[in-house]
């Protein structure tokens, strides 16, 4: 009995170190993002919120183009999540409730595509927007993020089309609707918690996206997106810590509420998808 | 899907199976999936294959400042990779690029491991905790997470001195970390294994749970313990997919660029520059988009050869596309 239980015990103490250093740099980010400057400059530091402040969070959304650039994260990965759902959604539906020829190697490019080493393409990216007078323009990043989660949401939106039984469709055409209408009344319903999920990873994969609109944005400061912003903190808030902080809470809330949305999936869901290609 | 209005009734499809295109029928049934398909087509074409095409073309030319304004570069054969491939630093970078990348994915793979087989074993409320903790600190932006260890590994205020000092190691008080290539690079290390082992851990625990009890249980009843069932049990039915999320983190470990950039442009000295920031850098500060593009070809190549192995490994699982 004794070591069972002492295993049980040993168990839950390397569980709650897990616990701890998965959360505390994150705790460390909004408590900082809270303190008073006095206290984050303290000798001793303080691991609990005792004096909370708003100071921080209110230099954040004051500073230079905050929102401007909020804005430009905002509708370039919106933008590119849209154009990618209706263009997977086409070819999903293809691959999954048609045969045709070219129908396997199209699916391989697919799978190809998913694993592009988006990095090494850099360069390329950037003589090519400079040759189409594409420098400084958020459209740019807009196409670059579309492809960037094109694949992955083909991929997902496939397995989820395989689980919507076909007999429905069919049913819906003896019954006089025609192809589109059956996809409209009968798939695209059962289709929209996957469109959902699957579309607020793409989101998260263009908001979160750094390289690429640092390298393509560079003269028309107006058109740079957070994660730029944020790097060059620095330059920005000097060593004001707690305005950092403040802005990469801010940075990270809508990533963090859309994992807290899809909980259940996120788990299975990308993992399944992350894993199959 | 076949046309039901049609008057000559066709063979019912079999269930579940994607409907033939058959001949006979109208031309635009026919053709309406290669339409669909077509906006991927173009997109990949245009975004993907081009500039990767373009890329190896760029590798082949003088292509400096000068051609990028102009135009009109000018093939000169290999003579950039010929620059690069006899050029000592880049060998050390590619060497450097494969320490780095062996380091993170042994580091995640085995600690991964572990914390998949822990959850596996706890009770149900501290399995939900951990889940969540992992799933934090994976959901946090890779730049703000990347901003937030900046501020833990800060000198004079960050905490992890303050709390080395507490322990009584004195020679950290006031450490300036990032000024020395050794402890970057380490903590650069830290930081892509702490947001990388929630994936690995979630993935392989939910592979976990679809290995039978029983077999569990049998080995237990032999005398076997944890450690051994594992390695007789669980290890060899869930192999492939220890293959193929090693292959995935080695192929993300290999090209992480956000990390290495934002804390240290792949300095001080040459501690962190690996081969996708050694590329980038080449090309912004000597403008040698030649240069640079003939480095990314490397990369990709190298991946390649990675790539390859994962999908062969994954058409054996899956046996169908």
């Amino acid at each position: 009995m004794r070591t069972r239980l002492s295993r049980r015990l040993t168990l839950n103490v390397l569980a709650l170190g897990v616990f701890f250093f998965s959360v505390f740099p994150v705790y460390w980010m909004v408590l900082t993002a809270f303190k008073p400057t006095r206290e984050i400059q303290a000798e001793t530091p303080s691991f609990l919120p005792t004096n909370v402040t708003l100071d921080h969070f209110s230099t954040a959304v004051h500073a230079d183009g905050f929102w401007t650039f909020w804005r430009n994260s905002g509708m370039v990965a919106l933008s590119a999540v849209l154009l990618s759902l209706v263009v997977a959604c086409l070819a999903a539906y293809a691959v999954g409730r048609m045969k045709w020829k070219g129908r396997q190697a199209f699916i391989l490019m697919v799978f190809i595509a998913q694993m592009t080493p988006w990095e090494a393409l850099l360069i390329p990216m950037y003589v090519i927007a400079r040759d189409t007078d594409m420098l400084d323009k958020l459209p740019m990043l807009t196409l670059i993020y579309f492809m960037m989660t094109l694949p992955f949401t083909i991929v997902t939106l496939r397995g989820f089309l395989k689980g919507i039984p076909v007999e429905l469709e069919e049913a819906a055409q003896v019954d006089g609707c025609n192809q589109f209408e059956a996809f409209r009344r009968i798939v695209f319903p059962l289709l929209a918690p996957g469109l959902l999920s699957t579309s607020l990873f793409g989101f998260i994969t263009a908001w979160n996206e750094f390289a690429f609109a640092n390298l393509l944005i560079i003269k028309n400061q107006n058109q740079r997106t957070l994660p730029v912003w944020l790097s060059s903190f620095s330059n920005t808030f000097g060593t004001d810590w707690g305005a950092t902080m403040a802005a990469a809470t801010l940075f990270m809330l809508p990533v963090l509420l859309i994992f807290l949305v899809l909980q259940g999936r996120v788990t299975t869901g990308v993992a399944a998808g992350a894993v199959k290609g | 899907m076949a046309e039901i209005d049609t008057t000559t009734a066709a063979p019912a499809p079999e269930p579940g199976k994607p409907v033939s295109v058959r001949r006979g029928q109208p031309l635009w049934v026919r053709v309406l999936p290669y339409l669909l398909v077509a906006p991927t087509v173009i997109g990949t074409a245009y975004l993907l294959a081009y500039p990767l095409v373009r890329n190896l073309l760029i590798s082949f030319q003088k292509f400096g400042i000068a051609q990028l304004i102009r135009g009109g570069a000018e093939f000169v054969g290999i003579d950039n990779y010929q620059q690069i491939l006899s050029d000592d630093k880049f060998w050390g970078v590619v060497g450097r690029t494969f320490v780095f990348t062996a380091i993170n994915v042994g580091l995640i793979m085995v600690l991964a491991t572990l914390v998949a087989v822990l959850i596996g074993a706890l009770g149900k409320w501290m399995r939900f905790a951990v889940m969540g903790g992992l799933v934090v600190a994976w959901a946090i932006p890779v730049i703000a997470a990347t901003t937030v260890f900046q501020w833990l590994f800060q000198s004079q205020l960050g905490v992890v001195n303050w709390v080395l000092v507490a322990l009584g190691f004195e020679q950290f008080d006031g450490k300036a970390w990032f000024a020395d290539g050794n402890s970057t690079f380490a903590i650069i290390v830290l930081l892509i294994v702490w947001q990388s082992v929630p994936f690995a851990a979630l993935t392989l625990y939910a592979a976990m749970t679809t290995v039978p009890k029983e077999l569990h249980e049998s080995a237990q009843i032999d005398g076997a313990g944890s450690v051994k069932t594992f390695w007789l049990i669980t290890f060899p039915i869930l192999r492939p997919m220890f293959g193929l999320i090693g292959c995935l983190e080695v192929i993300w470990v290999f090209k992480s660029f956000v990390q290495i950039w934002a804390i240290s442009q792949g300095g001080p000295g040459n501690a962190t520059l690996t081969l996708p920031v050694y590329a980038y850098q080449i090309a912004q500060s000597l403008n040698r988009y030649d240069l640079g593009a003939a480095i990314s070809m490397v990369t990709v190549l190298i991946l390649a050869v990675v790539l390859l192995a994962y999908f062969r490994q994954m058409f054996k699982e899956e046996g169908e596309l």
